[in-house]
């Protein structure tokens, strides 16, 4: 039997009904034609379905559909025009942070959250917050070095817009 | 991947979720953050019923400082320890814990309560609360009653929860301030399942010491004469026999390299006590 939510998804709000055993991503990706979230294992290993749920991330591929009710949840897609997301776009553009790309929508969100809650993190540090996203192309070389400029950049911009506000 | 079908009831008290949880012959399962039921489910390991979905239960969210504990709710994510959402008795060893279970994306949604009721051997909690002497509240229709989280694991995936019966909360005392604690993990993959995982929580100023060893295929493993042994002063490679000694009288069958590795995990944690 089919249970209705409703959700607020890039600060649309969604009305549907799902199957209990509907993954959010399969909404996400079927329902909502939102695909940018990428799914790999479907077992919560591999972070390509890396979404925010309420801000947190969250892995959409274990996470049901029908468990979102009342939450906000946002995708890459709904990234677009936030500043740090542009950020890290171009850094990984600039840093060959991918390949590609099937793994980049997860390394992004993921990218994101960490530097909003640890802007000055080390290589090693960068490696395991990152851990939990695979790529099977780069190495992670060329994503560990678009995060950590990505990051250079941010902070750098951080400092001048203080400078101008004092 | 799917799921194989099930029905749903988001729960909205703790009443209402256990009123669900009795189905007959039916399978029905409490879902709390999701992060390993939901994989198992996808992978279709764990069959599934009906799913009561205690999420939205705030009686389960609650953290509450008594003057000898504190009482988390069920439902406290790994991410709250981390981030100190929630105030720690453990000398900063819970916020340590929270930090490096599996991945964020997964700490943001996993719970503390359904870690401890799934009863992974490997799973980090569990080995957690043996070490810290915390205790399991458990609420079922028959009303709620208290077991200790030494107690509270019988085996793998196997626990002393009843048909019918949630975690209420875990009940952690709080730790004397000259405590120190050490850990050691090791895991194939940063993130992954522990191989080996070992907490000593050792308090010269108090004479105590409490070494606990986990992922060893069954309910940690509390090392009483190793404890022991180290209280009185016993260090070192003298310690080293002790402690592999008992590991191999616990009657769990490891094979040499499990015993190497265990032995050697447990000696880390010691030695990592030193450091804070």
């Amino acid at each position: 039997m089919k249970s209705s939510i409703s959700a607020v998804v890039n600060g649309k709000p969604v009305q549907t009904s799902v199957e209990p055993r509907t993954s959010l991503a399969d909404l996400l990706r079927e329902e909502l034609r939102l695909t940018a979230t990428h799914l790999g294992c479907e077992q919560g290993v591999c972070g390509a379905c890396t979404v925010l749920i309420d801000g947190q991330p969250a892995r959409a591929c274990i996470t049901l559909a029908v468990g979102i009710d009342g939450s906000e949840i946002r995708t890459l897609e709904g990234l677009d025009q936030d500043p740090l997301m542009f950020a890290l776009k171009a850094a990984f553009h600039d840093k060959h942070g991918l390949q590609c790309g099937f793994c980049t929508p997860g390394m992004l969100i993921s990218a994101w959250d960490l530097l909003r809650r640890k802007p000055h993190l080390s290589e090693a540090e960068i490696r395991v917050a990152m851990s939990g996203n695979l790529c099977r192309c780069t190495g992670y070389q060329g994503i560990v070095r678009s995060i950590k400029s990505a990051a250079e950049n941010w902070a750098r911009r951080a400092a001048l817009a203080q400078e101008q506000g004092a | 991947m799917k799921p194989a079908p099930f029905s749903y009831h988001r729960a909205t008290s703790i009443d209402d979720a256990l009123s669900h949880l009795k189905a007959g012959d039916a399978m029905v399962r409490p879902l709390a953050g999701g992060q390993s039921l939901v994989p198992m489910l996808n992978l279709r390991l764990a069959p599934a019923d009906k799913l009561v979905d205690l999420t939205r239960i705030d009686a389960l969210k609650q953290t509450e400082q008594r003057a000898d504990c504190i009482r988390y709710g069920a439902l406290v994510t790994h991410a709250a320890f981390e981030d100190r959402r929630v105030p720690d008795a453990s000398n900063g060893l819970m916020p340590f814990i929270g930090s490096q279970i599996a991945y964020r994306a997964v700490r943001t949604r996993g719970t503390i309560g359904g870690a401890v009721a799934l009863a992974d051997p490997a799973a980090d909690w569990l080995t957690t609360i043996v070490a810290l002497e915390a205790d399991v509240a458990l609420v079922g229709r028959n009303g709620r009653r208290t077991i200790s989280g030494t107690n509270f694991a019988i085996g793998p995936y196997m626990t002393a929860i009843e048909d019918g019966e949630l975690i209420e909360a875990i009940i952690v005392p709080r730790r004397p301030g000259s405590e120190r604690w050490g850990h050691y993990k090791v895991a194939r993959k940063t993130g992954e399942y522990a191989e080996s995982m070992a907490i000593a929580l050792i308090d010269k100023a108090l004479g105590k010491t409490r070494l606990v060893v986990g992922a060893t295929d069954g309910a940690p493993l509390v090392l009483a004469r190793a404890s022991r042994e180290i209280a009185a002063g016993n260090a070192g490679d003298s310690l080293a026999v002790v402690i592999r000694t008992e590991l191999a009288d616990s009657g769990r069958d490891f094979s040499p390299e499990k015993l190497l590795l265990h032995s050697t995990v447990a000696m880390r944690a010691v030695a990592n006590s030193e450091k804070r």
